[in-house]
């Protein structure tokens, strides 16, 4: 590992660049009690300084390096023109205090993405003013709230989700200050439909059900849910995390869902590792469309311009939103076309199910019937040679791939969910496969390899009790803690 | 299957994976089991009720938070928080190392015995933890 910073290896005098001599009278010093003297910046040369940063960038590991199971949920591949089409100076110039005259050109292509996902989701209107996919939740749960309270129905304050929610959903119902309600799921891994009309009264605002569901499967009970749902007075709403699995074709309004809040950042193409910037607009039929976060593009005597809905909850974020995520939205869109779109849902359906055919003999599959766009497994097959899921998620570092998702849906013992995505070829998946396969015979033959992995990455099994309860957040923490566990002198290392 | 310490046969266990000892008639001992240990993976914090605080059977009452996730804690019966377990709070590490002992949680006086009976006993918790780990 790169074990220095640039100070460590700066010498007075040594230089990148040599600048001119001084041709003018030197600018008057600021005032004494404004200079820093300890102030030091590093000195060194170009070619230290470029091996410097290109060893700290070799230390990553991202989708562009290799197969990434974490799939749409955390980054699928995304093309690399859209950031040339996101770049191109009529949308990365634009600056949100134009007149709406001068930039009619980027409220053309906001209204059309708006369509285009209302269309994709079979609602009636969508708001693209969510910053990310939370806040697309909380704005969905802040119209579920004034839906209910315009027709006076002031007692509901509760949501249900199933026990294989994300954990966003209970998050936003309790920030929105409603009770969550949770119902376990099924021997199918299906929603408990008994429990769920048992809680169904007329407390319930919404149920917020994932579709596929974290498991990765699609519930058959959704038109009884819906009709459920609904007979009691309730909404059903959708958190599209899982949209990947279904794109053009199945929409969420022909399930019987009342909203849907999507990740443009997860499904439409943008990267965001690192935690932004994401997008996560808010589409939903007829009877919530007042309510929709403001503002809105709509198209009026052939000028586009910004609208706020009649009962509108609110603005969410100053200006519009992440414009910039919704041009590579829509360049994503308008590049796959109707017909690529089920191309992407269509081969992201069938690589997670080629994975779960070839690993379930190897691995315990606790729903074996056809997933979706991913696959859960649970390492308690492994469990009883004291192999753990996290070990064998290390181990598949020192093969060359990023761990899948660990311990995720809570639902399931030891899970591991692998979430290929559409991009891979059968040749990435097939080596996948074969990296499982060996690690499981490992896990039968020579645990102790699984437990002290990963061997070849940069840093070695890192511990997460210290990380939580002692972090060490910057370079002198860490340096100082090494003293301590060494007992050397700062010089020596 | 991973081998789980059996449950000591002097204590009550809950659905939630709690357990109570009692020491004489009103005091209480709550921890939580082998396997919830074992599940969770290695405790990072503890979030408990301070003493004085009532709580209720079955209610939540803290937080248990590990390297996977955060799960809720269950009060097994009613009553008083007496005391609670500073050296776990301060090395959760012991939580996972004994459980059934120095990992203890909170120390209350119950407010109504009768809640005992509730509880499983510890040969019905060994059973149900032996079905929770098939199905799961």
């Amino acid at each position: 590992m790169n074990h220095y910073l640039l100070p460590d290896i700066s010498e007075p005098g040594k230089t990148g660049c040599s600048l001119p001599a001084l041709d003018v009278a030197p600018a008057e010093s600021l005032p004494k009690e404004l200079l820093r003297e300890e102030f030091e910046l590093p000195e060194v040369s170009e070619v230290e300084i470029v091996r410097y940063f290109t060893a700290l960038s070799s230390l990553n590991y991202g989708v562009d390096s290799g197969f990434y199971p974490l799939g749409s949920c955390t980054m699928k591949y995304n093309p690399k023109w859209h950031e040339d089409v996101a770049g191109l100076p009529g949308f990365a110039l634009v600056h949100p205090l134009q007149p709406v005259e001068s930039v009619q050109g980027a409220l053309q292509l906001m209204f059309e993405l708006q369509d285009y996902l209302s269309e994709i989701n079979g609602m009636d209107s969508t708001s693209l003013v969510p910053m990310a996919g939370a806040q697309g939740e909380f704005a969905c749960l802040l119209m579920v709230k004034a839906f209910h309270q315009d027709r006076g129905d002031k007692n509901r304050n509760k949501i249900v989700i199933p026990d294989s929610s994300h954990g966003t959903n209970p998050a936003s119902a309790v920030m929105c200050g409603f009770e969550v309600v949770t119902v376990p799921s099924d021997k199918e891994g299906n929603i408990d439909f008994n429990m769920l009309e048992a809680v169904m009264n007329e407390e319930v605002a919404a149920l917020t059900l994932t579709m596929p569901n974290t498991l990765g499967l699609f519930d058959p009970q959704i038109t009884e849910i819906s009709q459920l749902v609904h007979e009691r007075g309730a909404l059903l709403g959708a958190d599209g995390a899982n949209l990947n699995a279904l794109l053009g074709n199945v929409k969420y309004g022909d399930l019987g869902y009342d909203y849907v809040q999507l990740n443009l950042h997860k499904t439409f193409s943008t990267p965001h590792g690192g935690g932004g910037p994401g997008a996560g607009p808010v589409c939903v039929k007829t009877h919530l469309t007042d309510f929709l976060p403001s503002p809105l593009v709509t198209k009026d005597n052939g000028e586009y311009v910004f609208i706020s809905p009649a009962n509108s909850t609110g603005k969410l974020c100053d200006f519009y939103g992440n414009f910039g995520v919704m041009v590579k939205a829509y360049a994503y869109l308008r590049f796959l076309g109707a017909e690529g779109l089920k191309e992407v849902s269509n081969n992201a359906v069938l690589n997670a199910n080629y994975i779960k055919e070839k690993l379930k003999k190897y691995y315990h599959l606790p729903y074996d019937r056809k997933c979706m766009h991913e696959v859960v497994f649970s390492g308690k097959s492994q469990m009883a040679k004291g192999v753990h899921t996290l070990d064998i998620a290390k181990r598949l570092m020192d093969f060359g791939f990023h761990p899948p998702t660990v311990y995720f849906p809570l639902n399931v013992q030891e899970a591991i969910m692998i979430e290929p995505t559409e991009t891979e070829s059968k040749e990435t998946l097939d080596a996948y496969i074969q990296a499982m396969i060996d690690i499981a015979r490992e896990a039968e033959e020579n645990p102790e390899i699984l437990h002290t992995s990963p061997h070849n990455t940069p840093v070695r099994r890192l511990d997460s009790v210290k990380a939580a309860r002692q972090p060490e957040l910057n370079w002198s923490m860490y340096m100082s803690s090494k003293k301590r566990e060494t007992g050397t002198k700062e010089t020596e290392l | 299957m991973a081998e789980f310490k059996k449950a000591p046969k002097e204590y009550k266990y809950t659905r939630e994976h709690e357990w109570i000892c009692t020491d004489g008639e009103k005091m209480g001992r709550i921890g939580i089991s082998d396997y919830a240990q074992f599940h969770l993976g290695d405790v990072v914090f503890l979030d408990l009720p301070s003493p004085g605080t009532q709580v209720i059977q079955f209610s939540k009452m803290g937080e248990i938070e590990s390297v996977k996730a955060v799960s809720d804690l269950f009060a097994p019966v009613s009553g008083r928080v007496l005391e609670i377990n500073q050296t776990a709070i301060d090395h959760s590490a012991i939580v996972n190392q004994d459980p059934y002992g120095d990992g203890w949680l909170v120390r209350l006086e119950l407010s109504n015995p009768d809640e005992l009976d509730k509880l499983m006993d510890n040969d019905d918790y060994d059973k149900f933890v032996a079905v929770s780990s098939e199905n799961a």
